[in-house]
């Protein structure tokens, strides 16, 4: 082989393979986005109004916050862990174990990395959008709107980021579909409620708020909050850092993970 | 130096766990040519195919595909390959079109000639009248060759088709075997994974028979029947006590002998008049060829 061809070595996170696998999901998003938009935006949805008004006529004010518009900002977080974490574990498995589609999509110029990568971005970028709606519904309901809520598409998309690739390192190493419900049981689930999201950490005991201190998802509450009461730069600058610096493990995770299962 | 390859592999080795799928293999698939990979379930084929693009990775040898080292250089591989694989991984809630559409971007090919490509596909699998029907809606026919027509839209160089028959109707099977002789026409080299044996007769310039992970015998189909299984064959009749003794007699003379279930086939009896047993002679032909070298025994 001459060496023109060898310089010619395609390399790792190329564009076109991430464009054709974007591609991918956007065709066939155009064939679910119903039921996909449904459960992703009336499920927060609920939580919101349930709560909000729920909760909301006992408590009226917390931490110096209308009770709805404190649900109406942490849902946001809901709405995105709803719209990364579980599709990304529930469809990533369907589409190598059922339908087969990673070993289309690896036969092609695409490789394990691109393909997670991808995938997690799809991901991600819906739960950017998705992830806007609880805020919308609080808008709606008296809150405030401020500048700084443009942000919060933003902060959606890198946690949405960070919890698609959770989702696929779950479906990687999880040997059956019913393997699932541990992680939604002992992980999703404790996480999802010990994230300042219905009730500030701070009067829980001692370990429930180190939990909440190692959960990304309460960084993702606690900055939407501070995007619609105001920012408290240095702190909401290390909040960034932690879900990047999350994202960037799960990712690396999912791509070993992934390539165990579909590289023999 | 012969004809260029597009595969050449030498000592191949793939484990899994305790079970050693390939087991040595050496298969040059010449440009060009269509070759057939023939064995019985088991053999090896698939592990075989999946190495080729690199979603498996062999534990020992040497692999090329299109000049390309793998698992190295597999995507450059890969990118001129098209894969057709056994089992049915079309995106089923998407149109005809809207595959191909797909499969265009994953094979980069450029926005000015992606229409192009994917209407010559689609004239390629007969589906012109179909582009807009979900898939999921067509027969099975129908999706096996948007399958492999998924597998052309890029014009590869080489084209891989695992098992592309399988489970289909006579009528379906023959309609496919026009097309890849088409594509055969055409100059695209082909490997084929198949295990029926006709399929391989009448499609592979050359046959590579696989047992228990290895090439047992490669060649022309023609030259694989006479070499192994000679000319004639003379198949005889009877109860099972009858086959027994004919069998036996028959090796005593020094014979090659298969059994088909119902009847002994006696191999090489062409002029051997006096002491080939009687019965209806027929020519010899590759599955006798395949049976004498894989084994009449199911693992």
């Amino acid at each position: 082989m001459s060496a023109a061809q060898r310089a010619a070595r395609l390399g790792r996170l190329e564009r076109p393979a991430l464009t054709g696998v974007l591609v991918r999901e956007v065709i066939n998003y155009s064939s679910y986005w119903r039921s996909a938009t449904f459960s992703s935006t009336v499920e927060p949805t609920i939580y919101l109004l349930a709560f909000g008004f729920g909760f909301g006529s006992l408590v009226s004010k917390i931490g110096g916050y209308d009770y709805v518009q404190f649900v109406g900002t942490g849902t946001v977080a809901t709405a995105v862990l709803f719209s990364s974490a579980f599709p990304s574990m529930f469809g990533t498995f369907v589409k190598y174990q059922f339908q087969r589609t990673y070993d289309a999509i690896l036969a092609a110029p695409v490789d394990t990395e691109e393909l997670v990568t991808a995938e997690a971005l799809w991901m991600a970028a819906r739960a950017g959008v998705y992830g806007c709606v609880p805020l919308l519904v609080a808008l709606a309901f008296g809150l405030d709107p401020a500048w700084g809520m443009l942000v919060v598409p933003l902060v959606a998309f890198v946690s949405g980021f960070g919890w698609s690739c959770f989702g696929i390192a779950v479906a990687g190493y999880a040997k059956s579909i019913e393997n699932f419900s541990y992680i939604v049981s002992a992980v999703l689930t404790p996480l999802f409620l010990v994230a300042g999201t219905f009730f500030p950490l701070d009067r829980l005991p001692r370990g429930a708020q180190v939990l909440g201190e190692i959960n990304p998802l309460h960084h993702c509450v606690q900055l939407v909050r501070d995007a619609a009461f105001g920012f408290d730069p240095w702190i909401d600058l290390a909040r960034v850092g932690g879900l990047v610096f999350f994202g960037l493990v799960v990712w690396r995770i999912a791509i070993h993970a992934m390539t165990r299962k579909l590289v023999d | 130096m012969g004809e260029p390859l597009a595969i050449r592999l030498r000592g191949v080795v793939k484990r899994y766990g305790p079970i050693t799928a390939v087991n040595g293999l050496d298969l040059d698939v010449p440009e060009a040519t269509c070759v057939g990979l023939l064995g019985p379930n088991g053999a090896g084929k698939s592990t075989t195919m999946r190495l080729l693009t690199a979603q498996a990775i062999a534990d020992e040898g040497e692999l090329e595909v299109l000049g390309f080292r793998l698992p190295e250089e597999s995507k450059q591989a890969r990118a001129q390959c098209g894969v057709a694989p056994q089992l049915d991984n079309l995106d089923v809630t998407l149109t005809v079109e809207q595959n191909l559409r797909v499969f265009a971007h994953l094979y980069r090919i450029e926005r000015s000639e992606r229409h192009d490509a994917i209407e010559r596909a689609l004239a390629i699998a007969n589906l012109v009248e179909r582009r807009d029907t979900r898939v999921d809606k067509l027969s099975g026919g129908m999706r096996r060759r948007l399958l492999i027509a998924r597998a052309l839209v890029h014009r590869p160089r080489l084209l891989l088709l695992d098992e592309p028959t399988v489970g289909l109707d006579p009528q379906v099977r023959q309609e496919l075997w026009a097309l890849i002789d088409a594509l055969r026409a055409e100059g695209t080299t082909i490997l084929m994974s198949t295990h029926y044996i006709e399929e391989a007769q009448r499609l592979a310039d050359t046959v590579l028979i696989m047992s228990h992970g290895r090439a047992v015998a490669a060649g022309p189909p023609a030259e694989l029947v006479a070499e192994h299984a000679g000319r004639q064959a003379v198949e005889i009749y009877g109860p099972p006590a009858k086959l027994a003794e004919v069998e036996r007699s028959a090796q005593d003379e020094g014979f090659r002998t298969r059994r088909t279930g119902t009847s002994i086939s006696v191999l090489g009896v062409d002029g051997a008049d006096g002491r080939a047993p009687e019965g209806e002679r027929r020519p010899a032909n590759l599955e006798d060829v395949f049976v004498l070298l894989t084994g009449e025994e199911i693992d």
